[in-house]
């Protein structure tokens, strides 16, 4: 009984803090410019994708990440500079088809150029799963927490310690205001695609061992990633983390105890049930810092 | 956006209708009446969805879960319950409203995107019941539809119908109807605008503060115009279920939300006619790219991008936009 327990448990917080990164993705993205990036999945695939292809082509493991966020931070650059900033006056919700068509446009070319097969991901460590009071956890699992954790600490620091951090805060909190003292918006809006860009790949590459990856994966984790930042209240980084893992272990509790047919029905019902019943998410009605 | 709304009016209605009854004559082949129909049918939906979008300012990332409710309830109620299409369709519409109108409700009185977070859940909540009750739905595999039928008669892409002494095919009877089924619909959107309801939600959208203020409930009214864009889908949703006599859970899917929402953007939020042209273009630009193959997701993408990037305003409001500056550059000139 009690193993079954911690076995969905350990599998709902693993898919969860992937969750929880994605979800800090969009919130960095709408608190700086109020879209909904729904491109934001593709950074994933990105990440995935590019490290499987360039450890098949002989580059070794930890290169072929690197270069991969690297890539994928270029790609929330050019969203950026090429997509969003030239449609300066346009309404949000045009910018959000915007990102609706990028997101359609960079999995086109993903599958132009790896085809529409599922490709496998080599654990980061041993493959040799963990035993803890008969539940079984995935070594990948403990990359997956270790990495989040780490993501997570650096964020607090960059938003808290360093100028660039607070100017993206402050453009978030007022755009005019932070402009007044000097700010250039367009370059923390430039900083705010590419960072959300490099914890999506990021997110992408450590969750990849676990779900395999294929040009159409950002879609469905994109898509959970804000439900998660909807749960936690939409412009909150402590509500996307909470809202992620909240996600993450809900889903596999439904899918353990009720049915795998259903659970992303469950998954989409708490964010109906949050917002009747705490409408701001659950963090959004109290001041909290924005990530 | 508003002006738009009310520059039209009936020359928009008048024209609409030219070009519906205009079109048979260039039409030759089954297959383009049938995409001709499918285009009118859907265009009907995003017609209310503009309501939404136009005066509530609000957007709906799940008016798929509608339109597929719309369709499967009239499917299950004419092929296992032997139900006429006209009480199906009806039934099924009333029971979106209530659907729609407790979601709504509670949800509308928040200011910001909520709306949209909340449709997208109830979106994917129908579209996962179609997808998994394969006992009454068939699942994904779909389940046949039977014809469209008015007091025992039935109309049948298949069947041979006369109109006024014209002997005519099934393709052309369903392309008329679903003509004047949108013509219908684009006239009850614009008598709705010129309504006390209209006039109400169109203070709500000049400034919610003001209208609340003196006294104009906004959150009902946007929760009535959330309601009737919802029955609008119901509706359209249910008729395209007939036409094509065979439905799959996609027609409730998330990716046909977003290609809802994307007509009514990109041919112009607000404008009725702006509005089905965006449903005419992505309806026709993919049988268009068919033909680049691998090619025809990027081809998309990027025409989707690049035409909201050029004109953020949608085609058809540029376009007006762009007339309009010439013909006053032209009187100046003369002057």
């Amino acid at each position: 009984m009690f193993s079954e327990f911690l076995q969905y448990l350990f599998t709902g917080i693993t898919i969860g803090a992937t969750y929880a990164l994605i979800a800090l993705g969009f919130t960095l993205i709408y608190n700086a410019s109020h879209v909904i990036n729904f491109a934001q999945g593709e950074f994933l695939m990105i990440g995935g994708m590019a490290t499987v292809s360039l450890t098949a082509m002989g580059v070794p493991m930890l290169l072929a990440i690197v270069l991969a966020v690297i890539l994928a931070g270029v790609l929330g650059i050019a969203l950026q500079r090429l997509a969003i900033a030239p449609a300066k006056n346009a309404d949000v919700v045009t910018l959000i088809i915007i990102t609706i068509g990028a997101s359609i446009f960079i999995r086109g070319l993903a599958q132009l150029v790896w085809g529409k097969e599922y490709h496998v991901m080599p654990n980061f460590s041993s493959d040799e799963p963990i035993e803890i009071f008969g539940a079984v956890l995935n070594s990948q699992s403990l990359w997956v927490l270790g990495i989040g954790a780490v993501l997570v600490a650096v964020l607090v620091y960059f938003f808290t310690r360093t100028l660039t951090g607070k100017a993206i805060l402050a453009t978030s909190m007022n755009k005019d205001a932070a402009r007044l003292v000097g700010i250039r918006t367009q370059v923390v809006l430039m900083l705010a695609f590419m960072v959300s860009a490099l914890l999506g790949s990021i997110a992408g590459i450590v969750v990849a061992p676990i779900t395999f990856t294929s040009y159409d994966i950002g879609i469905i984790l994109g898509l959970k990633g804000f439900v998660a930042a909807a749960i936690g209240g939409l412009g909150s980084g402590m509500g996307a983390v909470v809202g992620g893992l909240a996600l993450g272990v809900v889903e596999a509790m439904a899918a353990g105890y009720l049915s795998s047919d259903y659970k992303d029905a469950v998954a989409f019902s708490m964010i109906l049930l949050v917002l009747f019943f705490m409408p701001r998410g659950l963090f959004g009605a109290k001041i909290v810092e924005r990530v | 956006m508003m002006a738009s709304f009310s520059q039209f009016r009936l020359k928009g209605l008048v024209f609409l209708a030219i070009v519906i009854f205009a079109l048979p004559l260039f039409i030759t082949n089954p297959f383009h009446y049938g995409l001709a129909t499918q285009i009118a049918l859907i265009a009907g939906a995003v017609v209310g969805l503009n309501l939404l979008v136009g005066f509530a300012g609000q957007i709906s990332l799940g008016h798929a879960g509608f339109f597929g409710m719309g369709a499967y309830f009239s499917a299950l109620m004419t092929s296992n319950y032997g139900w006429s299409a006209i009480p199906a369709l009806v039934v099924g519409a009333v029971g979106v409203a209530i659907i729609a109108w407790a979601v709504g409700r509670p949800i509308l009185r928040l200011k910001g995107h909520y709306l949209s977070m909340a449709t997208l859940a109830v979106g994917f909540i129908i579209a996962i019941i179609l997808n998994n009750e394969r006992e009454i739905t068939g699942g994904p595999d779909g389940m046949p539809v039977p014809p469209f039928d008015v007091f025992g008669w039935e109309l049948s892409p298949f069947g041979q119908y006369s109109l006024f002494g014209m002997e005519i095919s099934g393709d052309l009877a369903w392309y008329l109807f679903a003509g004047v089924v949108l013509l219908v619909a684009v006239w009850l959107a614009q008598n709705l605008i010129d309504s006390p309801i209209g006039r109400a939600l169109r203070s709500v959208h000049g400034s919610e503060v003001a209208a609340s203020v003196v006294g104009v409930n906004t959150a009902k009214y946007k929760s009535l115009v959330f309601v009737i864009s919802a029955v609008y889908a119901s509706v359209m949703g249910a008729l395209y279920g007939h036409f094509q006599g065979f439905i799959t859970p996609s027609v409730a899917s998330f990716d046909f939300s977003i290609l809802l929402i994307t007509m009514v953007v990109l041919g112009g939020m607000g404008s009725t006619i702006g509005v089905i042209i965006g449903a005419v273009v992505l309806e026709v630009l993919p049988q268009v790219l068919a033909d680049f193959q691998e090619m025809e997701m990027v081809m998309f993408g990027l025409i989707l991008m690049l035409t909201m990037i050029f004109m953020p305003k949608g085609l058809l409001p540029t376009l007006t936009g762009y007339l309009n500056k010439r013909r006053a550059r032209s009187a100046g000139g003369d002057a």
